[in-house]
């Protein structure tokens, strides 16, 4: 209680290193946050192209419904599998017809074959899985030919890998980058208070009693700069949005562990700082 | 109470300070620490306060043993003593009364008490008029009493004073003296470093003088003789 308001007093006596310490924390978790948005944003874009990947088999003219109605069911129970559709050649036109509209006189009285299309369960579109179910596919008799954008499929999880990856390191250097700023905000802010700290550890204050106000004082500093950084995002991605491109924010739970994020690399920064340069005084 | 034995300090840049210094202070007892600058007078005292620690040897401070000395040891005994330095070391931005409660807050006594005590302490050091002037309202001897009411807020059994009366004049010295004597005279002891001789002549207390890190004459035991400085 006492060491809360001992970090407010030192907000109030020192409100422009303060201010300072804050904004720099809200920048460089902005940096975090702008990453992230487009972490975000390439991931979301990414699973909705997911979502499309299908298989399609075309069924040879002539195959007994029954024999296509069994293939529905047996391949409906492959455990990768979420949803599987026979597509009749009337339903294939029709289909035709509203997703290209520009090409409506071209299919009049034109022929397209039947299929069966296949859509993967999420987690199973990777290609070694993709490969293995289409294979299972081709071995039914009645298949003609299978199509399952094989490159495509190759080039989408790579993307998704390389996004991944670079994401966690770019957000990691950021962090360390806070962490360091906030240190030396820190270290500013005992530097500032040296005098008064020689004289509480002259009457006999312990060392934690020492420490826990410049640790609340990084805590609330990076929640401060961590809902800043938030706040500058959203603004960010609402201006994105509307001039560029349409984002997707970060839900509540992904903004909430921002926030916490932000309060815990404070926390680490004045723990780090705050020790080393208390030893000095 | 205080005990040194056969303590040796070393710093890593300037070389020995003291050299086998073993020496005693009693219980409510008055000892001035004399010698030229640099002698080891503030080294001593520092010993004390375990600001450092003896390079060999042993110091032994009210139950606290440099040789065994735990994590936290150096805040308790520190919370037993009282130190009052010759740049007084005041918050400047802080009334004199808040300089005092400044040191009882942050060693934990009850807000409650806190007042109360400070004015005691303020009105013992004859500053119950003064205590809401911040330092640079008051005088250098003002100052000191306010840094001798800080250093006594936690009952201490032994006050340490290096050169409290270096930067005063005459009148000051005569009166920052005058309130040490007399809390000595309620049982505290003080260990006092100062090359003022006038002040050691005024009193018939104990006087051991350092020379080279060495002590060379304690008017306790007659050890040696006072050389033409102390005389």
């Amino acid at each position: 209680m006492r060491a809360l308001r001992e970090a407010l007093i030192a907000f109030r006596r020192a409100p422009l290193l303060s201010v300072l310490g804050i904004v720099t924390i809200a920048f460089s978790l902005f940096a975090v946050g702008l990453f992230g948005l487009v972490a975000t944003n390439i991931r979301e874009t990414l699973s909705r192209v997911e979502e499309r990947v299908e298989i399609r088999a075309y069924v040879a003219e002539g195959t007994a419904a029954e024999a296509i109605a069994a293939a529905v069911g047996d391949i409906g129970d492959f455990p990768e599998v979420a949803r599987v559709d026979f597509v009749s050649q009337e339903a294939a036109l029709s289909r035709a017809r509203r997703e290209l509209p520009e090409f409506r006189d071209v299919y009049e009285g034109t022929f397209l074959p039947a299929s069966i299309d296949v859509r993967m369960r999420p987690g199973y579109r990777d290609p070694a899985q993709v490969r293995s179910v289409a294979a299972r596919i081709r071995t039914y008799p009645f298949v003609d030919d299978l199509q399952y954008g094989e490159e495509w499929v190759e080039k989408l999880a790579r993307i998704r890998n390389i996004a991944g990856l670079a994401g966690l390191a770019l957000g990691l250097a950021f962090a360390v980058v806070a962490i360091m700023i906030i240190g030396t905000t820190i270290r500013m802010a005992v530097l500032a208070r040296s005098r008064e700290i020689s004289i509480m550890r002259l009457v006999g204050a312990t060392d934690s009693f020492i420490r826990r106000p410049f640790l609340i004082e990084g805590f609330v500093k990076g929640i401060l700069g961590g809902g800043f950084a938030l706040l500058l995002t959203w603004l960010a991605s609402l201006l994105i949005s509307r001039y560029i491109v349409r984002t997707t924010f970060f839900d509540p739970s992904l903004a909430t562990i921002g926030v916490v994020g932000g309060a815990i690399i404070g926390l680490l920064g004045s723990l780090v700082s705050v020790g080393r340069h208390l030893r000095r005084i | 109470m205080i005990r040194f034995t056969h303590v040796v300090k070393e710093y890593p840049r300037t070389g020995l300070a003291l050299n086998d210094v073993s020496l005693d202070v009693a219980k409510g007892e008055f000892v001035f620490l004399t010698g030229p600058s640099g002698s080891g007078k503030s080294t001593i005292l520092k010993l004390v306060y375990m600001e450092e620690l003896p390079t060999a040897g042993e110091v032994r401070v009210s139950g606290s043993t440099t040789s065994a000395l735990k994590r936290g040891d150096v805040a308790k005994l520190r919370r037993k003593l009282g130190i009052v330095f010759q740049d007084f070391r005041l918050l400047e931005d802080r009334s004199a009364e808040a300089n005092v409660a400044f040191a009882l807050e942050v060693t934990g006594a009850p807000r409650a008490q806190i007042p109360a005590r400070v004015s005691r302490l303020l009105a013992q050091v004859g500053l119950a008029s003064k205590a809401t002037a911040f330092p640079r309202e008051l005088s250098g001897g003002e100052q000191q009493r306010v840094a001798i009411a800080r250093a006594l807020v936690n009952d201490p059994f032994v006050l340490i004073a290096d050169e409290p009366t270096g930067n005063l004049d005459d009148r000051a010295t005569r009166g920052i003296f005058q309130l040490l004597r007399e809390i000595n005279a309620s049982g505290t002891a003080v260990v006092m470093a100062t090359h003022n001789l006038d002040v050691i002549r005024r009193s018939d207390y104990r006087t051991i003088e350092i020379n080279r890190g060495q002590i060379v004459f304690d008017s306790a035991e007659q050890r040696g003789l006072p050389t033409e400085e102390v005389v």
